[in-house]
């Protein structure tokens, strides 16, 4: 796992709050803990899901199965936030949109770059980091071009 | 058969609003609201059979002795709409519409509660409602080419608007320049402080009623026509520009469009018979996104649109009138979208004071947001349609 030059965004290192996974959502927080990316297609239709729903959100199918994603994208949009949300938040942080190059999108924070180098479509990579003193590996994006 | 009745805007109540009121409650400031509407209204209790109060609906039925009595569901302009359709299709004849809220944010070391619902796939990445706008605000700067001065522009004539209202928080703070708004902290880019709604406290009523019900002396004002779009749920999803429902081409980024081209259809007007716009103003770019959402000006125009005076009162599309989120009142999650049709309300009735525009007829208010995945509309009068 690499952090990233000085002056570039860091991950977060204190615990952050997180939500309990579901039965529904939780291989994707399996694969995060083992170092994958992962996301729903249906077996039907071939649509890329995420987040996580019993069906696919294209065709309504239920027969959808786990995949894992490269975990290469593309910035779609972004903030850099000064004034965190609660004081368990250490900013500045970067909140984004990303889209996989799977077709799907995912909130993320992006790390390992310089707030000034943050553009649409700048290429994505997933970089998992552990947060806090429990098990919560998060799917973070930084460059994809070192 | 009986013809079928017809329901009118007939009062409307602000109590104060603060950035906090000690002693006051979200019930105790309801309850003056629902009084503080009625006698605008020339109206009692005694006449109410109809209540919509979010949570609160049951609870006021019963500690204020409604009963038997309607009560809705809806929140924000919604709830409007739906206390019309109750009176028109018989389910009752006076509706108190009422949101409020006190003591529900004290400790500001974080953003407020009802800026972060906790969703799995949103909260460890630290998002709140200003970075989910700011998610927006960047791919239209991105896309379009809106400037940040574009946004400040916005920021300080509302803000400016505020300043005048002596009912607003932020009363008597300006004049603004565009350039204080770049000045004050940064928030979440390109937000910056004066961007952004205040937060506070405080209530609001309207009282709708059977027209057949109301005193001669009272001017009422009605609902023309109304819109509602939604592209899912907020705060739980990423707020992309480019989502899209499977029916369309519509886009989040321009939702509030059908709801708006439904209420002007509705209406049988046209954008130029709109006096007053009173939008819904969370965040500045709001304002320019939903300036082309309603097709006052084109897809990516919004920006342009704002800089040479026409959002400001005595411009050709005043804009939030009262302040709106960002000086006037933010009470939380549903008296501030309220307020919207009070201030059209008021403005329609000539009680704007200084910041009365000139010849106001019919207004248009919204709710929402690209950020929050909904825009809803309503199309006010002095007339009905």
């Amino acid at each position: 796992m690499t952090s990233g030059a000085p002056n570039t965004l860091p991950p977060q290192s204190g615990a952050v709050p997180h939500a309990d996974a579901t039965t529904l959502t939780t291989p994707f927080w399996q694969g995060c803990a083992v170092g994958e990316l992962r996301f729903q297609r249906c077996t039907d239709c071939n649509h890329p899901n995420f987040p996580p729903t019993e069906h696919c959100r294209m065709c309504a199918s239920f027969n959808q199965v786990w995949e894992r994603s490269t975990g290469r994208g593309r910035l779609y949009s972004w903030t850099v936030v000064n004034r965190p949300v609660t004081p368990a938040f250490v900013p500045p942080y970067a909140p984004a949109i990303v889209t996989l190059d799977e077709g799907y999108q995912m909130i993320s924070n992006i790390i390992g770059v310089g707030v000034d180098a943050l553009r649409i479509d700048l290429e994505l990579r997933v970089e998992f980091h552990r947060v806090g003193d429990d098990a919560l590996w998060l799917p973070y994006f930084t460059g994809a071009r070192p | 058969m009986a013809s079928r009745p017809r329901a009118v805007i007939a009062g409307v109540y602000n109590t104060t609003q603060a950035r906090q009121l000690d002693g006051a409650t979200s019930r105790s400031l309801s309850v003056e609201a629902i009084l503080g509407a009625l006698a605008d209204a020339a109206l009692g209790l005694d006449d109410v059979d109809g209540i919509s109060a979010g949570e609160l609906s049951t609870e006021l039925i019963y500690d204020l002795r409604l009963g038997p009595a309607w009560h809705g569901s809806g929140f924000g302009l919604g709830m409007i709409v739906e206390a019309v359709a109750a009176i028109e299709y018989g389910l009752a004849d006076v509706v108190v519409v009422v949101a409020a809220q006190a003591g529900a944010y004290r400790n500001h070391s974080s953003t407020a509660p009802w800026t972060k619902p906790e969703n799995e796939f949103i909260i460890p990445w630290g998002m709140f409602t200003a970075a989910e706008f700011a998610l927006v605000a960047r791919r239209h700067m991105a896309v379009y080419g809106t400037t940040r001065h574009q946004l400040s522009i916005v920021a300080s004539t509302i803000r400016n608007n505020g300043s005048l209202n002596p009912g607003a928080v932020y009363f008597g703070r300006g004049p603004f320049q565009p350039a204080d708004v770049e000045a004050s902290p940064m928030i979440a880019d390109p937000f910056h402080l004066l961007d952004c709604a205040m937060t506070s406290e405080g209530g609001c009523a309207l009282v709708i009623a059977n027209a057949d019900r109301i005193d001669a002396s009272i001017a009422p004002v009605h609902l023309l026509g109304a819109g509602a779009d939604f592209f899912g749920p907020s705060y739980k999803v990423p707020p992309a520009w480019d989502l899209v429902g499977r029916r369309g081409d519509d886009v989040n980024g321009m939702v509030g469009r059908r709801a708006a081209d439904r209420a002007f259809r509705h209406a049988g007007l046209e954008r130029d018979d709109v006096d007053v716009l009173e939008l819904y103003d969370p965040f500045s770019f709001e304002v320019i996104r939903q300036l082309e959402a309603f097709g006052f000006c084109g897809d990516g125009e919004g920006g342009p649109f704002v800089e040479d005076g026409r959002i400001a009162l005595t411009g050709s599309h005043p804009v939030t009138t009262d302040g709106g989120l960002l000086s006037y009142s933010h009470a939380g999650v549903n008296p501030q979208m309220l307020q919207r049709a009070i201030r059209a309300v008021e403005q329609i009735r000539r009680r704007a004071g200084e910041l009365q525009v000139r010849d106001a007829r019919v207004a248009l208010c919204s709710n929402g947001g690209s950020g929050a995945l909904f825009t809803t509309v309503l199309l006010l009068g002095d007339e009905p349609s």
